[in-house]
């Protein structure tokens, strides 16, 4: 990175090169502002809610938008006595059980497509990730059904396995991409020095694809977290997950601003933490691990 | 910083058929770690859809659970015949189409942007992906309380202010009543473009900068390195994209759900899937609902597989 090279628009912007070309830098910082603009626009309505959480209900529903309004946390005070906490503890326990299942099922699914590949490994993989296109919303009605026949209605762990399955192919996938970043020199070199199985899977393929099992974790959380429609349908009162309990302010009247915004950023936490806090395993899991 | 072309691509560099075992039991040995996952898979999402074919044949209303009939294709004659029904699958197709292209459009621009180096880079960064990070349906709820609201939404306030700074009565649309489908596409590529601009800013960022300054050097201007260099590098982020976008965009419940509430033409076949089961209560209706979206979804599916196993055969090529 460090070679001369001609002032290209990429390179004008590194100093040394940035004072040469006045007219460009111009240019750059046009479009630095252009790029500001576009990130404050996408983040703007998040503030907004933000604030709004922290406004009274008069100040969060007045028109013009009381931006200078004093602050309060009575909307969080709200939030918190409407009894959140068994759906919160409800997400969290189905996010989290399933986001555990799927690394245990894709986990040795991926070692049997990467490390060892199988016969038609391509057309099990395909498989995999055919099943994420079919839409599961299709399969609503039996599930419902055999959930209602078997008494695992409003039963969180019936979610968990649903979760499961949503988000097995997308595990799968990663993970493969991943475990296929492993030299096999590697691993052969190590079984030649006589290491077992159990030592080459801790010792020289764990180290490496650690990362990429954190993205995938990541990213089946987020998409556990967030899932509604087979919550909303397959619970009630006992297993209501976050999102649901989020549903009530759909038809709201009256003053609720404060209240809605607090639940929803509330709600909206571990996922915004667990994002921010990872933006490029973020990509990575996204991408279905086609981008390192 | 210099990732090559060959860490992008999906899929395995390990094209090679397993060792030749002694038999059948080291086969079984292979294939074993790969049962549980393909074992639940099927069990979990194939069968359920295998029935939901099997109860699209049958009438049968739960409101009258004695009446259940075998009916052939009537319920998909009602599906399709009734337009309200018939307009789910085109409201379905005209939504999910607007909002992948509109954001990865939008992903686009952001992510060529962004490439550049420039003060407060990450910080733009972070901002642009939050719309991603907001639980969808608490961003619905965002859209249709605090932003579209006619009186006290945040779009209606700040067009007040701006028309009370020049001194013109603004105008003060019912944005969800006037455009209900346009205000559900609004609130999908807000929560869609931070999403495609992170792809795509990962496919920008895995290009060799040697190759677009030796174009430079060679007289190539900025658009014919975009148009020649950048956009053939792009093409498979930008297919990723769209393919990916497409499958979440096509399943989307909540937006449809809290903005509109399926009303205004703005109902899309999960939805209507929703609604005919939930409080219709038509399990046949419903189900044939189910198998056409379905088989919108293989055909979204087919040709994003197809893209797929392109870029394997991309990477196997490459050895």
């Amino acid at each position: 990175m460090t070679q001369l090279t001609a002032p290209t628009a990429k390179s004008t912007s590194r100093p040394a090169l940035a004072k040469a070309a006045k007219p460009r830098s111009l240019k750059n910082a046009a479009l630095a502002l252009v790029a500001w603009l576009g990130g404050l626009v996408l983040f703007l309505p998040v503030a907004w809610m933000v604030l709004t959480s922290f406004h009274s209900e008069p100040d969060a529903a007045s028109n013009p938008p009381a931006i200078t309004a004093p602050l309060t946390l009575d909307g969080y005070r709200e939030f918190f006595d409407s009894e959140p906490w068994p759906p919160l503890i409800n997400s969290m326990t189905a996010s989290l059980a399933s986001t555990l299942l799927v690394l245990l099922l894709a986990l040795p699914a991926a070692y049997a497509l990467a490390i060892r590949p199988v016969k038609a490994w391509r057309d099990a993989l395909f498989f995999f990730l055919s099943t994420k296109m079919l839409p599961i919303v299709a399969g609503l009605l039996p599930i419902y059904l055999f959930a209602r026949n078997v008494g695992m209605l409003d039963n969180v762990w019936l979610l968990v396995l649903l979760y499961t399955s949503m988000n097995l192919p997308i595990a799968v996938w990663m993970l493969q991409s991943f475990l296929a970043e492993v030299p096999v020199s590697v691993i052969e070199a190590a079984q030649l020095d006589g290491a077992r199985l159990p030592v080459v899977l801790g010792r020289v393929i764990a180290p490496i694809v650690l990362p990429g099992i954190a993205a995938t974790a990541l990213i089946c959380f987020i998409f556990s977290w967030n899932e509604l429609l087979f919550a909303r349908v397959l619970t009630g009162v006992v297993a209501e997950t976050a999102p649901v309990f989020l549903t009530r302010f759909i038809t709201s009247q009256g003053l609720f601003l404060a209240q809605l915004s607090a639940a929803a950023v509330a709600i909206s936490l571990p996922v915004l933490a667990a994002g921010f806090a990872a933006q490029d395993k973020l990509v990575q899991g996204l991408s279905l691990g086609a981008v390192k | 910083m210099t990732t090559t072309e060959e860490k992008t691509a999906v899929g395995p560099r390990r094209p090679r058929a397993p060792r030749p075992g002694p038999g059948r039991a080291k086969a079984w040995a292979t294939r074993a770690p790969l049962l549980p996952a393909l074992v639940f898979l099927i069990l979990v999402t194939q069968l359920p859809f295998a029935a939901t074919l099997v109860i699209s044949l049958f009438e049968w209303n739960a409101l009258y659970p004695e009446d259940r009939a075998f009916s052939g294709l009537d319920n998909y004659e009602s599906v399709l015949g009734e337009s309200s029904l018939r307009n789910a699958v085109f409201t379905t197709a005209l939504l999910t189409a607007t909002v992948v292209i509109v954001s990865l459009l939008l992903g686009l621009g952001l992510a060529l942007l962004l490439d550049r180096k420039f003060k407060g880079r990450g910080l733009v960064r972070t901002m642009a992906i939050t719309p991603f990070l907001v639980v969808p349906i608490a961003a619905a709820l965002m859209w249709k309380h605090l932003l579209f609201n006619p009186e006290y939404g945040l779009l209606n306030g700040m067009l007040g202010k701006f028309g009370d700074l020049f001194g013109f009565e603004a105008p003060q649309p019912d944005w969800i009543s006037d455009m209900p489908l346009l205000a559900v596409e609004i609130s999908l590529i807000w929560q869609w473009t931070p999403f495609m601009m992170l792809i795509l800013l990962a496919g920008l960022q895995s290009r060799s900068p040697e190759l677009s300054e030796a174009a430079k050097i060679d007289g190539a201007g900025n658009w014919q390195v975009f148009r020649y260099l950048t956009l053939p590098h792009l093409r498979r982020y930008l297919e990723l994209g769209a393919l990916l976008g497409s499958i979440y965009v096509v399943q989307n419940f909540e937006a449809v759900y809290t903005l509109t509430g399926g009303a205004l033409d703005t109902a899309n076949l999960p939805f209507v899937i929703y609604r005919e089961f939930y409080k219709a209560q038509d399990y046949g209706v419903a189900s044939a609902a189910g198998v056409l979206v379905v088989l919108g979804s293989l055909l979204i599916a087919v040709f994003a597989l197809r893209v797929v196993s392109s870029l394997f055969r991309e990477e196997g090529s490459r050895g």
